[in-house]
């Protein structure tokens, strides 16, 4: 993925101003930088929440900048919220399925007159779906209300909901943030299952740099909006830049 | 009386439907729609106005109430697309005060406050009065199995899912790739459709249409209905009209006991009623007297 120049500002403050940076296919990106930097923006402008007001984001060679949600979904980019962000109405199964892709049931027509093709495709998500609950370890979990989880089981059904997207690339913002330092090794472990074994790449907002520091390589580090450089965690961490964008220029 | 009894039955047949239509724009489609008395209006007055002036057959008349309150719901909700809560009911309740004068004004085409009367009912010269009212209660009661058959389905359908899931969160939705814009025109012309049907057999039935019949106080009626059965439940919509009905009809019997009150004070007291009748429901059943259930997997059916 290739994020140029990205802009965007609220009100009058630019929250984004050329942001650039490239996430290479095949790793796990972490974006990191002080409160305030635009990650968040980042993420909303590169997933369609929030048109960027000028810059590109291609994925794969193709330009998705300004496309709606569902079509950067249907390119194979998938996002989450960093605060998870649930249907407190739907249960865990329910959910999962609800994030399935190209379900003809969802057109008024055919679930009325021609539900057994929509019944068909039902099953194959349930099918989908109850291997994703599995893998998460939520599969004791699929019938409760999604109102009824922990924290922890939040986040990682916001990892499973993206995965029922079948996705090349996911997008988490703040995978562990609110979670207890267990739980989020545990979620970081399954990330780092899913990058080796499913082959998919991730760009991850987090603060917790243990996580950081432990799963994802390379690290892009922004603050006020632009990018400020890009390297390994020790790289980052030693770069006096870095830490005066985290810590305020001495003197 | 039993005669009596089976327009009684008519008219909660009618709620039924206004409360089905209701529960897919606001239970299902989570949008308030103060409007709903508009679109009842619209309702009665297409097929009214076929019917009579137009010369045109019932059927077509059902058809056509139904199809343009379908556009005007699936216009009236892409124009306010953006608005939610609050200003969503304050345009919605807007839109049906518009029908309401429209009606009351245009003297040419509506008969204005005059109403328009004689709108023909099926057979009805040919028939009793108390045979009509049955033939009526059993084409409204068909309609409302029909209406109940058609939302539930599409409730259970990964459609009424998606549905929900807008309720519950849009933006979580559209992330989700849900074209939440396809869905909320959909449910809001739909729910508007089975309220123009209503509205339609209201004026076949009675025979008798006027702007008056037509105030925002029958849409509150309504949400208290769908409220006190279940919102978002298909079969508690019917459960609260059919008590709505129950409790506004039935009030009447308390006339021989109570003689120190006037004719007035009676007909406030229903109101009363139906107020503390609500209170008593939110306490004991909060989320009314049949909770919506998530309907689960859209598979075949084992057990219900």
């Amino acid at each position: 993925m290739r994020v140029f120049n990205l802009r965007r500002s609220f009100y009058g403050v630019r929250a984004l101003s050329d942001a650039r940076f490239d996430v290479e296919q095949g790793t796990i990106t972490a974006l990191i930088g002080p409160n305030g930097a635009g990650k968040t923006t980042a993420f909303n402008c590169i997933s369609g929440v929030i048109p960027p007001e000028s810059g590109s984001v291609h994925f794969a060679g193709t330009e998705i900048t300004g496309l709606t949600p569902d079509q950067i979904n249907a390119c194979g980019v998938v996002r989450t919220f960093q605060i998870a962000r649930g249907f407190p109405t739907l249960t865990v199964l329910e959910t999962l399925l609800l994030h399935g892709d190209d379900q003809p049931g969802e057109r008024m027509l055919t679930a009325l007159f021609s539900p057994g093709q929509a019944r068909q495709r039902e099953a194959e998500l349930l099918d989908r779906a109850h291997a994703v609950a599995k893998r998460l370890k939520l599969d004791h979990v699929v019938v409760n209300l999604t109102d009824a989880l922990s924290g922890g089981q939040k986040k990682l059904l916001e990892i499973g909901r993206a995965l029922m997207a079948q996705p090349r690339m996911i997008l988490l913002d703040e995978p562990v943030a609110g979670v207890n330092p267990t739980l989020g090794g545990e979620i970081a472990e399954r990330i780092q299952q899913l990058n080796e074994e499913d082959g998919l790449t991730f760009l991850i907002v987090e603060h917790d740099m243990d996580v950081v520091a432990q799963i994802c390589d390379p690290v892009i580090v922004m603050a006020e909006g632009r990018t400020l450089m890009q390297g390994s965690f020790d790289d980052i961490a030693s770069d006096a830049r870095v830490q005066d964008a985290y810590l305020g220029k001495r003197g | 009386m039993l005669s009596w009894l089976f327009s009684v039955a008519t008219f909660a047949g009618i709620y039924a439907l206004l409360a089905l239509g209701i529960n897919v724009i606001w239970g299902m489609g989570g949008m308030i729609n103060l409007g709903m008395a508009g679109f009842f209006a619209l309702g009665a007055y297409a097929s009214a106005l076929a019917t009579t002036s137009g010369g045109l057959p019932i059927p077509i008349g059902l058809a056509l109430a139904a199809g343009l309150a379908a556009l005007a719901g699936g216009l009236l909700c892409r124009l306010t697309l953006r608005l939610r809560g609050d200003y969503l009911a304050i345009v919605t309740l807007g839109f049906s005060e518009l029908v309401r004068l429209v009606a009351a004004n245009e003297i040419w085409l509506t008969n204005g406050s005059d109403g328009i009367s004689g709108v023909p009912g099926p057979w009805r010269s040919e028939l009793t009065p108390f045979r009509f009212n049955v033939l009526s209660f059993a084409l409204v009661a068909a309609a409302v199995v029909v209406i109940w058959a058609l939302t539930e389905r599409l409730r259970r359908a990964p459609w009424g899912r998606a549905l929900r899931a807008i309720r519950d969160d849009d933006t979580a939705a559209a992330v989700a790739g849900k074209p939440i814009r396809r869905f909320k025109i959909q449910a809001f012309a739909l729910g508007a459709a089975i309220l123009g049907l209503a509205g339609a057999f209201y004026g076949h039935y009675t025979s008798y249409i006027a702007p008056d019949i037509f105030r925002p106080l029958i849409t509150i009626y309504i949400f208290l209905a769908l409220t006190a059965g279940g919102t978002g439940n298909t079969t508690g919509a019917i459960v609260g009209a059919v008590a709505v009905v129950l409790v506004l009809e039935g009030s009447r019997f308390l006339e021989g006991w109570t003689s120190v009150l006037g004719g007035v004070q009676k007909a406030a007291l229903r109101e009363v009623f139906i107020g503390v009748a609500l209170i008593a429901i939110m306490q004991l059943r909060p989320l009314g007297l049949l909770p919506e259930k998530s309907p689960g997997p859209f598979l075949k059916r084992k057990s219900r």
